[in-house]
């Protein structure tokens, strides 16, 4: 392979630098803050040509990386998990702003108990936002997908603002050869942002994010951005296929590995489906007509695509690296909607693994097909899985043992 | 935003004779707030963008009307001075790279009850004095979170009733000092205004025209519906705060506090508290004593310790 060996959070600081944004409002949290360090040292020295502020939280970040899109100029950001959260409020505010910009979100679980290690539930609370949610495997993805999510965000029918989101450690700490796109063909894919009618300037007045009084504005214009994210379908292949002429890499909304024949198919998100991949390696070398399939795209959903795709085959198993308390894996629900009274919908099953960083072994992936095998077979839907072995529970069970012996200790009269 | 002095404000009649922002605003009659916002925005022009956080004055612009000739971004309640920040960064960036013509500049307001000044927007005003911002903050401090119907705030002064202290005793706590806070962070100024003595106002608002960074404005905001008195007194209200001293105006510029109306015979707490409902159980059915002189104490007290300045 050919490239600059880089870690995802370089990958991401990359994409901003060729996406050539004006204005970065930051604030430090793991594994993020690798991103905001690569920035801040090309701006000082002069290697970029952009303006970075460190905010007091991300409330306020996004706030500011809301308003100073909604004031002409392109903006990049970036947080992960807890981060993510403190500023909700604001992602779904700006969303409604109607402002593009880009923001990298690295993925971590969530509190409680507090980890620093890699899931989705972060992302996953963000999917109702507005924003639009392109999910990354590898680092090239990741400075790839960080123009791509630019030219997406920034188009005239679609006009929202777009998470990049890749896992940490996994993707933010893990170098990879990167085949750094050239900075001129890049901006000439990226293009000069296009305010439109966002700017704030003394000789014409203009509000913006006024209150609505009454369900009827309030629905309509909330509709209006449900249907901007929707147009996003149509816009992301023509701007993938674009970025496939320019630079040679295909990205489209779905991913698909040996998908042409497959009976049996995982379905995951993020950098966990490479072991997937590596999965279906295996089982395809055994015989097993496997494949993989990976949303890149998340939000918009690609529900036609997803549903003519995987009609007709046999079995599906979605890993889910979240967790939906008292409901189960969000991808999963969201693909049996997908499924949902299609002719000759497969058997779908529903997994979760890969909680806080937690491995899914290759022995867990044989065990899943060859459960999905059985589904087939006796036409019975396996239950919903949460994946963790003896080992692991015999490891927590001597942890328990040794808490409760401290609480002993402590307690003695 | 380029800096310079528009006109001098000596007398009454220097003052703007008609008002920038438009009429049918939403707010109530008698607003304090909206008094003070008036006599800003006469004074600054329309080449403002007001930044607001969640409080009554959220709903001067509600689409598809607004009563402002420049510009508005409703924000959040914690979040103004960094939507300020946004378009503050944002406006300079396009002015560097010539993009925007020096006179398409603007001045960045933002505009805050007390509910989110002394509360839940403190850690985003503090962090924009702190990246030392080149903006202006409005504070209307009506002394409770009043579009939601006047729940005490930390802005609340001590024996106020209010809709969630209303007992015999009225609120408990006692009102933050949110100048001397604002001025910890030094800040190129800080001062208290009123609206009713609008020549120390505009003074002052005249002044910070000159002056780059953060120009922080905390305005006592009569406010009828919230304190219980009718409309009409809301100038007398806010005269008589300024005269019995209880809320003192005053400037802060480099490391100094100077007041700006010392009172020179200062009247008695009980004329400003009297006039109001939510100090009537300190009158009614008989008179407080006790009560009414800690509050003159403390009006007193502080008054003490600035004449020994």
């Amino acid at each position: 392979m050919s490239g600059k060996l880089l870690t995802g959070n370089s990958a991401a600081a990359w994409g901003a630098r060729l996406a050539r944004a004006d204005y970065i409002p930051a604030f430090p949290i793991t594994p993020q803050t690798e991103i905001i360090e690569d920035l801040a040292a090309w701006i000082d020295r002069g290697e970029m040509d952009a303006r970075m502020v460190t905010l007091e939280s991300e409330h306020s970040m996004i706030t500011a990386a809301g308003s100073a899109a909604s004031s002409g100029v392109r903006v990049f950001t970036a947080t992960s998990s807890q981060g993510l959260l403190y500023g909700m409020e604001m992602i779904y505010t700006v969303a409604g702003w109607r402002t593009p910009f880009v923001m990298v979100n690295v993925s971590r679980g969530l509190a409680s108990p507090i980890t620093l290690e890699s899931d989705h539930n972060d992302i996953m609370a963000a999917r109702d936002s507005g924003f639009l949610q392109i999910h990354c495997a590898t680092c090239q993805e990741i400075a790839d997908s960080v123009l791509i999510a630019y030219r997406l965000a920034e188009h005239a029918d679609v006009r929202v603002p777009a998470i990049v989101n890749l896992d940490g450690f996994y993707l933010s700490f893990t170098r990879e050869p990167v085949d750094l796109p050239d900075a001129s063909k890049a901006q000439a894919f990226v293009g000069d942002y296009d305010p439109e009618n966002l700017q704030f300037r003394g000789n014409s007045p203009l509000s913006q994010a006024m209150a609505v009084l009454g369900g009827g504005p309030y629905s309509y214009f909330r509709y209006e951005a449900h249907l901007a994210l929707q147009q996003a379908l149509t816009v992301y292949d023509e701007v993938a296929e674009e970025f496939a002429g320019i630079f040679g890499r295909h990205y489209p909304m779905l991913d698909c590995y040996c998908m042409d024949d497959a009976e049996y198919v995982f379905v995951m998100i993020g950098s966990f489906s490479t072991k997937a991949r590596d999965a279906v390696d295996g089982l395809r070398a055994a015989g097993w007509k496997t494949g993989l399939l990976r949303p890149r795209l998340f939000r918009p959903f690609p529900q036609t695509q997803i549903r003519a795709l995987l009609q007709g085959r046999r079995a599906i198993a979605v890993i889910d690296q979240n967790i939906s308390m008292g409901m189960g894996g969000v991808l999963h629900s969201e693909f049996a909607m997908a499924l949902y009274a299609a002719t000759g919908a497969p058997i779908l099953a529903s997994y979760i693994g890969g909680l806080g960083g937690r491995d899914i072994s290759q022995q867990e992936f044989f065990a899943i097909a060859d459960e999905l095998r059985q589904a087939h077979e006796s036409g019975v839907t396996p239950p919903p899985r949460m994946l963790y072995t003896d080992t692991e529970l015999t490891e927590m069970r001597k942890l328990q043992a040794i808490a409760q012996a401290e609480h002993a200790e402590i307690h003695q009269p | 935003m380029s800096k310079q002095a528009s006109v001098h404000f000596h007398r009454m009649k220097d003052m703007p004779s008609t008002h920038l922002l438009g009429t049918g605003t939403p707010m109530c009659a008698g607003c304090g707030g909206l008094e003070t916002l008036h006599t800003l925005y006469d004074i600054l022009g329309k080449k403002t963008v007001f930044v607001n956080a969640a409080g009554c004055m959220t709903l001067l612009s509600v689409y598809p009307f607004t009563p402002f000739r420049g510009g508005w971004l409703y924000t959040s309640m914690a979040s103004a001075p960094a939507g300020a920040q946004g378009v503050r960064d944002a406006v300079d960036i396009l002015l560097k790279k010539k993009k925007l013509p020096p006179e398409e500049d603007v001045e960045v307001v933002v505009i805050t009850g007390d509910g989110s000044a002394y509360g839940m927007g403190m850690s985003a005003t503090s962090g924009a004095m702190d990246r030392n911002l080149d903006f202006i903050y409005l504070c209307y401090d009506n002394e409770g979170y009043g579009n939601t119907g006047q729940q005490y705030s930390a802005a609340t002064p001590h024996a106020a009733l209010t809709s969630t202290s209303k007992g015999s005793h009225g609120y408990p706590g006692y009102k933050k000092d949110l100048f001397s806070i604002w001025a910890a962070h030094n800040p190129a100024y800080v001062a208290t205004v009123i609206a009713a003595e609008p020549l120390d106002l505009a003074k002052k608002v005249e002044k910070l025209q000159t002056m780059t960074g953060p120009r922080m404005l905390l305005s006592l905001a009569p406010c009828p519906t919230g304190w219980d008195y009718d409309p009409e007194l809301s100038v007398e209200i806010g005269r008589l705060a300024v005269q019995t001293g209880v809320w003192p105006l005053k400037e802060y510029i480099d490391g100094q506090v100077r007041h700006t109306k010392v009172p020179k015979q200062r009247k008695p707490v009980d004329e400003y508290l009297q006039l109001q409902g939510r100090f009537r159980h300190l009158f009614e059915p008989q008179r407080d004593a006790t009560g009414i002189a800690e509050i003159q104490a403390r009006v007193d007290s502080y008054w003490d310790k600035v004449d020994s300045q």
